[in-house]
């Protein structure tokens, strides 16, 4: 469209879309109580505002994807490199993309991510980056330290896009799905969870204005995130989902496991926030920005912001003598590097639930099920994953390293423990541990594509699959999957929209033809995964065959959590009575999601978009990958023989401390890897799905007959490997012990001194009015008496003798004269 | 022999004036003999005032007062006049009060 100017209207549109729940969180904070008695008006308020915010988001996609990119070089143009692989090497011309010093082939980038829309010098830029220029600006400077500056500003790039579309669609889909699901909030609610003082079940007012209220403030809170353009506004946007995922898990908040649910998960993301911190502090000295993009300062000269004040640091230390980056000498500090990548990893830890922060997940199902699909499945819990792929290019590799390995454990962690939970929810939080796992895996072995294509994928089907519980669960009123069972005659459509979830999450799909969304981006995981493994053979093998393995186990524990159910005969009857189909309001939104959960892989008939492509396109390359000369390999290699021996030699980003290296993501796309890759966990899948079946669709094998062989890994994965017991013991009851002795040494050590302190000030001041009476008082009331004596004496003079008055004056004269004659 | 009488003469006149006037207000418990004494010592004043302003005693123009010292003997004797009519005013109030003009009981304003 030529005729819009994309840079001014997008950033409108996506702010736009961003304040609009912030409106409807606004009246409801003041009028919840007054719609509540208006049935439903709450609700949609809530969902007008949320499908406002989606319609400006798929707007501002739309022209994102059809403004023409900056520096004339094409979608299409590029999606044929894409799509053929023998030109995606070739693109470019390696030697004149490195004979240029990076900093001002930056600084050209500064110009052009300015005006996107005009026409620019397209040589320069193309060689610089092959992504498209992001939209920076800044909506208004919140504070300023000497060159330190925090700012509320947006940096928009494919990904946001992206982004904002997903929450906005996932979100209007929860926002209407709890319209249905919280109706029961709407007059008194009775909780059997909670007695009250007489032990007879709880009786509340409903709270479904308030329900909206907080969905409205968590949507704004993430829009925001992803719209976010400084990492200080990141961060802000961070505690303020924090907090609405608290207020949300505890939004049953009479019910004392809600309470601990919310307050642990609360803690539990401090931890992580307190790395986030820090990192931010490293990145500040660091670089001394955090602003993502370059923003204008105010007299209109850009200003660098993080990723090109990081790439002009590594530039601008030559260091062919140490083989690459630069140590701790003059300005750049490696160490601090780290400590950055890390500190900022460590907050994705505590918000995307990884190994060792991911136990507050599953105790935050005690939220109302919308919750968990939204906050705790789809969105929040991704912003982790969201961030590590927003600040990618800025990791050191050795982090990437530390993200793979993070990523790898928790998969596993997560997949193990889905297998024996009988919660249905906690199946589905295990699950994502696992899936958020997976992500992390994914851009910590260099696929950032993949990660992030997995995130949306992944935010599409979890979603389904919470809301299909919620439906379950809302019909048969427990969690409890051994309760259930033969539902899907009672409620078909929760059945069926759940399988397509099951089926997307294991990833279904015939390798080369068609799949479900999960395939796709599951199989881009595993494929840079073993690449990876090609180039780090000892590390990569456990990473690629975790992952492999823990696409059977996803496999076998949705299904498992299918069969369980709604196959079979019911195994409670009562239950199985009075189970019934959800109203329209909440099926409506399973089907659009089941039908995302199909579609979101595929690429638009006829032409080679994807999301996947889109993710593709936008893909930054690490700034530690592109100071070092390593990557020119890349470049030069047609891909399409490099065999997966070979690539471990086309890769990017070798550290000093840590020389294995990431290759890079295009190589994934290779027939060559992605064609055993996709066989593999298709092999992986089929062989989970057909365990479940055997187990519990056909009840062949008694599940409990396991239980029996190895009744020890089975204590083990039930207690949930022992974490909480662990942070228990290590970190909780310290925590009390340490809290008790310092009650202890309060009352008799503090309060002691403050008590004698207090004692010794009565006696001072017992002391001092003693002086104050005795001397001071008394040199004052002294000298007043002796002028009152004087007084007494001198008015005896005063006789009232008028003759001896005239004897004194002549006396007085006469001696006058004396005098004076005298001194004459 | 006969003496000229000179300034010194009526100096001597006025101060015997003056000590009569002031022994008078001393000795004197009658208010009405008090007042006598103060026009007395007023007048002692006076004559001191009329003889120093003479040019037949004080030819020389530097020494004589001239007509201001006469002035100021006309002024003595206005003020003579105010305060015998104030305090003849008190000595009529006080008699009326007390029955008596002994200025020995008029104490009540002694410290």
């Amino acid at each position: 469209m030529p005729d819009i100017d994309g840079a001014k209207t997008i950033p409108m549109l996506l702010v736009g879309a961003w304040l609009l729940p912030l409106g409807s969180f606004g009246v409801l904070l003041f009028f919840s109580p007054w719609l509540d008695r208006r049935g439903r008006a709450a609700g949609w308020l809530a969902v007008g505002a949320v499908a406002g915010a989606f319609l400006l988001c798929t707007i501002a996609l739309g022209f994102w994807l059809s403004q023409p990119p900056a520096d004339g070089f094409g979608w299409s143009q590029h999606s044929v490199s894409f799509a053929d692989p023998e030109a995606a090497g070739h693109s470019i011309p390696a030697d004149s993309r490195h004979s240029q010093p990076p900093a001002p082939r930056h600084s050209h980038a500064l110009r052009v991510s300015e005006q996107p829309s005009g026409p620019s010098d397209a040589g320069t830029f193309h060689e610089a980056n092959r992504r498209p220029a992001p939209m920076v600006g800044r909506l208004f400077t919140w504070a300023k330290f000497g060159q330190y500056e925090i700012s509320i500003s947006y940096y928009i790039d494919t990904l946001t896009v992206l982004m904002c579309t997903m929450v906005s669609l996932v979100a209007l889909c929860i926002h209407i799905y709890s319209v249905g699901y919280m109706a029961e909030e709407l007059h008194e609610v009775v909780d059997p969870l909670v007695l009250d003082a007489q032990g007879k079940p709880l009786r509340r007012p409903g709270r479904f204005g308030r329900f909206f209220q907080y969905l409205s403030l968590f949507t704004f809170s993430m829009l925001g995130l992803v719209l976010a353009g400084h990492l200080v506004m990141i961060f802000i946007f961070w505690e303020l989902v924090g907090l609405c995922s608290y207020f949300l898990i505890g939004f049953y908040r009479e019910r004392p496991s809600a309470q601990q649910a919310a307050m642990k998960a609360f803690v539990v993301n401090r931890v992580g926030d307190m790395g986030f911190l820090v990192g931010l502090m490293a990145l500040g000295g660091l670089v001394g920005t955090w602003s993502l993009g370059d923003l204008p300062d105010p007299a209109g000269e850009p200003t660098g912001g993080l990723f090109s004040q990081l790439q002009t640091l590594l530039a601008g230390q030559p260091g062919p003598s140490s083989g690459g980056l630069p140590s701790s000498d003059g300005g750049f500090s490696r160490t601090l590097w780290i400590l950055a990548g890390l500190g900022i990893f460590c907050g994705c830890v505590g918000k995307s639930a990884q190994f060792p922060l991911h136990v507050w997940l599953p105790d935050a199902m005690e939220g109302p099920t919308p919750v968990s699909a939204l906050i705790h499945a789809a969105t929040m819990v991704a912003a982790g994953v969201y961030l590590v792929g927003r600040f990618y290019p800025a990791f050191p590799p050795e982090v990437l390293w530390v993200i793979a390995g993070v990523g790898c454990i928790t998969l596993v962690i997560g997949a193990t423990i889905a297998l024996v939970v009988t919660d249905m929810k906690r199946v589905l939080a295990y699950s994502t541990i696992s899936q958020l796992g997976y992500m992390m895996l994914g851009l910590g072995v260099g696929g950032w594509a993949a990660g992030l294509f997995h995130l949306l994928t992944h935010a599409f089907f979890k979603a389904l699959l919470f809301l299909c519980s919620g439906s379950v669960i809302h019909a048969v009123g427990t969690n409890e999957m051994p309760q259930m069972g033969g539902l899907r005659r009672k409620m078909p459509w929760t059945a069926w929209t759940m399988l397509v979830g099951c089926l997307a999450i294991a990833g279904a799909g015939v390798p080369g033809l068609v799949g479900l969304s999960g395939f796709y981006s599951k199989e881009a995981i595993l494929a840079q995964a073993y690449l990876f493994w090609n180039t780090a053979p000892a590390v990569g093998g456990w990473l690629f065959g975790s992952a492999l393995v823990g696409a059977g186990l996803t496999a076998f524990y949705m299904f498992r959590l299918w069969y369980m159910t709604f196959a079979g005969p019911p195994n409670d009857e009562h239950i199985y009575h009075h189970a019934h189909e959800s109203p329209p309001v909440m099926v409506a939104p399973l089907v659009v999601l089941a039908g995302l959960a199909v579609a979101a892989g595929w690429s638009v008939p006829g032409t080679a978009r994807s999301l996947q492509q889109l993710l593709d396109q936008d893909r930054p390359t690490l700034l530690a990958a592109e100071s070092s000369s390593s990557s020119k390999l890349v470049d030069q290699a047609p891909v399409d023989r490099i065999s997966p021996e070979e690539s471990g030699r086309a890769v990017s980003a070798g550290s000093a401390f840590w020389p294995v290296p990431i290759p890079e993501e295009h190589l994934s796309h290779d027939p060559a890897v992605a064609g055993p890759v996709g066989w593999m966990a298709f092999a992986a899948a089929l062989v989970g799905f057909l365990l479940a079946t055997v187990m519990y669709g056909l009840r062949k094998l008694e599940p409990a007959r396991f239980v029996q062989a190895v009744p020890a890994v089975y204590t083990f994965l039930k207690n949930k490997w022992y974490f909480d017991q662990l942070y228990e013991m290590v970190f909780v009851r310290p925590a009390l012990w340490l809290a008790e002795r310092t009650v202890d040494a309060d009352r008799h050590l503090l309060d002691r001194a403050a008590d004698g302190m207090a004692v010794g000030l009565i006696r001072l001041a017992h002391l001092e009015d003693w002086l104050d009476r005795r001397w001071v008082d008394g040199l004052v009331n002294r000298s007043a008496e002796a002028a009152y004596r004087l007084g007494l004496e001198l008015r005896r003079v005063q006789t009232g003798q008028l003759r001896q008055y005239v004897l004194w004056a002549v006396l007085g004269a006469v001696a006058i004269f004396v005098l004076l004659s005298l001194g004459s | 022999m006969l003496h000229p009488v000179t300034l010194a003469h009526y100096l001597v006149v006025g101060a015997v004036l003056f000590s009569c006037g002031v022994l008078c207000m001393v000795l004197k418990r009658n208010a009405l003999g008090v007042l006598m004494g103060v026009e007395l010592a007023l007048n002692g004043a006076n004559i001191n005032w009329v003889a120093l302003s003479s040019p037949a005693l004080r030819a020389d123009p530097a020494w004589s007062l001239g007509l201001d010292g006469q002035l100021m003997a006309l002024f003595v004797i206005v003020l003579a006049a105010g305060e015998a009519a104030v305090a003849l005013a008190i000595a009529l109030n006080y008699y009326r009060l007390y029955l008596s003009v002994d200025v020995d009981q008029a104490s009540q304003l002694k410290g």
